[in-house]
């Protein structure tokens, strides 16, 4: 982990590629995991008109959500070529609801170049871990 | 972190982890590899992976591990795991994103030396001809119907729509088509994903490879198959696209929960599985099949349109530049088996991942031409390197469910080779080489270069002195078209 409150780092694999990434809280976790997937895919935001999408999604627990979130993003990529660099975000589990909630407005614009091909989110051994300078998760994409 | 002291050795090329290595193992791992490839992977979390695969329920026998092994996500590359039927697991994640994944191998009778001069042409025909690269749309246009069509009826879809032959069916693994697919388990996304991308070849390790059969070790099983010393080849390495990447993510997803309600324990949730008998299992059985009969499709137009470049590049250049297909096999696929186990024929779903059916001599599952010989095994090798035509043996049926390696299997890191290698001078070395090139992305081709990848004669030498694959012909590429 960086100095930094939030960040990502690849990791070594041998035939995949594999993030660290951490940030102070959840939501922050989540968007700082979206831009290392955008990184390792090289894939940026483009100069063209500026759009939004949203997102709901629920899970039974937050590394599902995760998944789930970041498959969305890739899927965005592959059927209309647009990549976020704004992320409004939301995880609430209201009490005694069983599953975790993300909402979401996505801002950006059709991406800059083709990037890289992400098969899928794994989750192999993915589990968010919550310390003292925050929360930190290894994710695995199969490429 | 398992250690060299930790396996027992059983010959030069078998090894085993026992049981005993960790408690929650419930059979063996069978290790194909010689010391040098196991200290190899020492670095890397293949062999804690197998571990973790022999902790799946309903397990019919061990866990068998190929030499090409590295670490993947819950199953290592390279694993073959074998569960009752109907009553054990079935594991998308042990099966892989990309389902029927595969190599397809086609034979001529075109001398090297007669289109030497021509081989930049008949690359960039092929590069042409088939659609490569990230999100690429393919020249077929599916509608909703034709769509379901593909996922039941595989390449016999093809074959009314004129992409295929009777010849290229009967020797395609499951006669390009499995039984059992059902549409109705597929979701709309996967649905949507897959319309456009039939005939596309993707990015990554897929590839389509021109190569000159360099050498012959088992000739008449060569000759069954069409190949000559001396004659050009193609390979080409592609799998379900999008629409297996969709199904796998959505059933993995899914499965979540069903390991809570079946009361399934497991070290890794990308393990998640469900009975065979359970709906949950027959949904992704049922999904599974339609992503399998989409590959054989896939890789069938793709066959199609090599013939269209061949032609375009060779007609009048030699008499006969007609590609016959030698075989196709899938490296990335659940299969429901009988295999004599401990004695007495046991009816199992084998997951391959990243491992290549792999059947002997007699098996009815094999076409006249192959049935003396033993099934063709294919395993392409790193860009620029050798690749190996193999025959499945009557060992590969006794100790590894009728299963061999399936390429060179990576070594290095995609972020490694990338600073060790640069793209334009590994096309430089290359072409300097004498094997032309097309590739989508110069970083990509950086990712994909010799020296990521184990050495695939290696590989090969240990499959073949365990005695689970015979060699036949060695290939050397001389053109490389990537994504």
């Amino acid at each position: 982990m960086g100095d930094q409150p939030a960040g990502f780092k690849e990791l070594e694999h041998t035939a995949d590629w594999e993030l660290l990434v951490w940030a102070p809280d959840l939501p922050a976790l989540f968007v700082q995991a979206a831009q290392g997937m955008y990184a390792l895919a090289v894939l940026s935001v483009g100069p063209g008109p500026r759009c939004w999408r949203s997102l709901d999604i629920q899970a039974d627990d937050p590394e599902a959500l995760l998944v789930i979130f970041l498959t969305e993003l890739l899927y965005f990529e592959e059927d209309e070529r647009l990549v976020f660099d704004r992320f409004k975000l939301q995880i609430v589990k209201p009490n005694h609801a069983e599953r975790y909630h993300l909402s979401a407005i996505l801002f950006g614009a059709l991406a800059a170049s083709p990037g890289k091909d992400i098969k899928a989110v794994t989750y192999h051994k993915l589990n968010i871990e919550q310390g003292s300078r925050g929360f930190e998760v290894r994710i695995v994409f199969d490429v | 972190m398992i250690h060299l002291q930790d396996l027992k050795k059983i010959s030069d090329y078998e090894w085993v982890i026992p049981k005993a290595y960790r408690q929650d193992m419930r059979v063996d791992v069978r290790l194909f590899a010689t010391r040098q490839i196991l200290e190899k992977v020492m670095d890397d979390q293949s062999l804690e992976q197998a571990a973790n695969v022999a902790t799946l329920p309903g397990l019919a026998g061990p866990v068998v591990v190929m030499p090409d092994m590295h670490q993947g996500y819950g199953f290592p590359i390279g694993g073959v795991a074998a569960t009752h039927f109907p009553q054990g697991v079935i594991s998308p994640g042990g099966i892989g994103y990309d389902i029927c994944c595969g190599v397809r191998l086609l034979a001529s009778q075109i001398p090297l030396q007669s289109v030497q001069d021509r081989l930049s042409e008949l690359a960039s025909a092929l590069n042409q001809h088939c659609p490569s690269g990230v999100g690429t749309k393919g020249s077929v246009r599916l509608s909703e119907a034709e769509l379901d069509r593909v996922m039941v009826d595989g390449s016999r879809w093809a074959r009314k729509q004129g992409f295929a032959t009777e010849s290229d069916l009967r020797c395609t693994e499951d006669n390009g088509r499995v039984d059992g697919a059902d549409p109705g388990r597929v979701s709309k996304r996967a649905k949507e994903r897959g319309r456009p991308q039939l005939g596309t070849l993707g990015s990554g390790n897929h590839f389509i490879e021109v190569d000159v059969v360099d050498q012959v070790f088992y000739p008449a099983a060569a000759q069954a198959m069409g190949l000559e010393q001396g004659n050009l080849v193609v390979q080409i390495h592609s799998g379900s696209r999008g629409f297996g990447h969709q199904i796998c993510s959505d059933y993995v997803n899914e499965f979540q929960a069903a390991v809570h309600r079946y009361g399934i324990q497991l070290p890794d949730r990308e393990l998640v599985c469900a009975p065979l008998d359970s709906p949950e299992g027959e949904a992704y059985l049922a999904a599974m099949r339609c992503a399998a009969n989409y590959a054989f499709t896939n890789r069938q137009i793709l066959a199609h349109q090599a013939r269209l470049a061949f032609e375009q590049a060779l007609a009048g250049v030699v008499p006969n530049w007609h590609l016959v297909q030698v075989y196709d096999i899938a490296h990335n696929m659940g299969k429901i088996e009988t295999h004599q186990i401990e004695g007495r024929p046991v009816k199992v779903c084998v997951h391959r991942k990243g491992a290549t059916r792999a059947f002997g001599p007699g098996n009815p599952a094999l076409p006249p031409e192959y049935q003396s010989i033993g099934q063709p095994v294919l395993v392409p090798g790193s860009m620029g390197t050798a690749s190996w035509v193999l025959v499945g043996t009557a060992a590969s049926m006794a100790q590894s469910y009728g299963s061999s390696c399936h390429g060179a299997g990576r070594l290095m890191s995609r972020s490694k080779a990338k600073k060790a290698v640069r793209g334009e001078n590994l096309r430089r070395e290359l072409e300097k080489d004498g094997i032309h090139v097309r590739a989508g992305s110069l970083s990509g081709l950086a990712e994909e270069a010799p020296a990521a990848y184990k050495d695939v004669d290696e590989v090969v030498e240990t499959v073949s002195g365990a005695g689970i694959a015979r060699k036949v012909a060695r290939l050397r590429p001389v053109a490389v078209i990537k994504g």
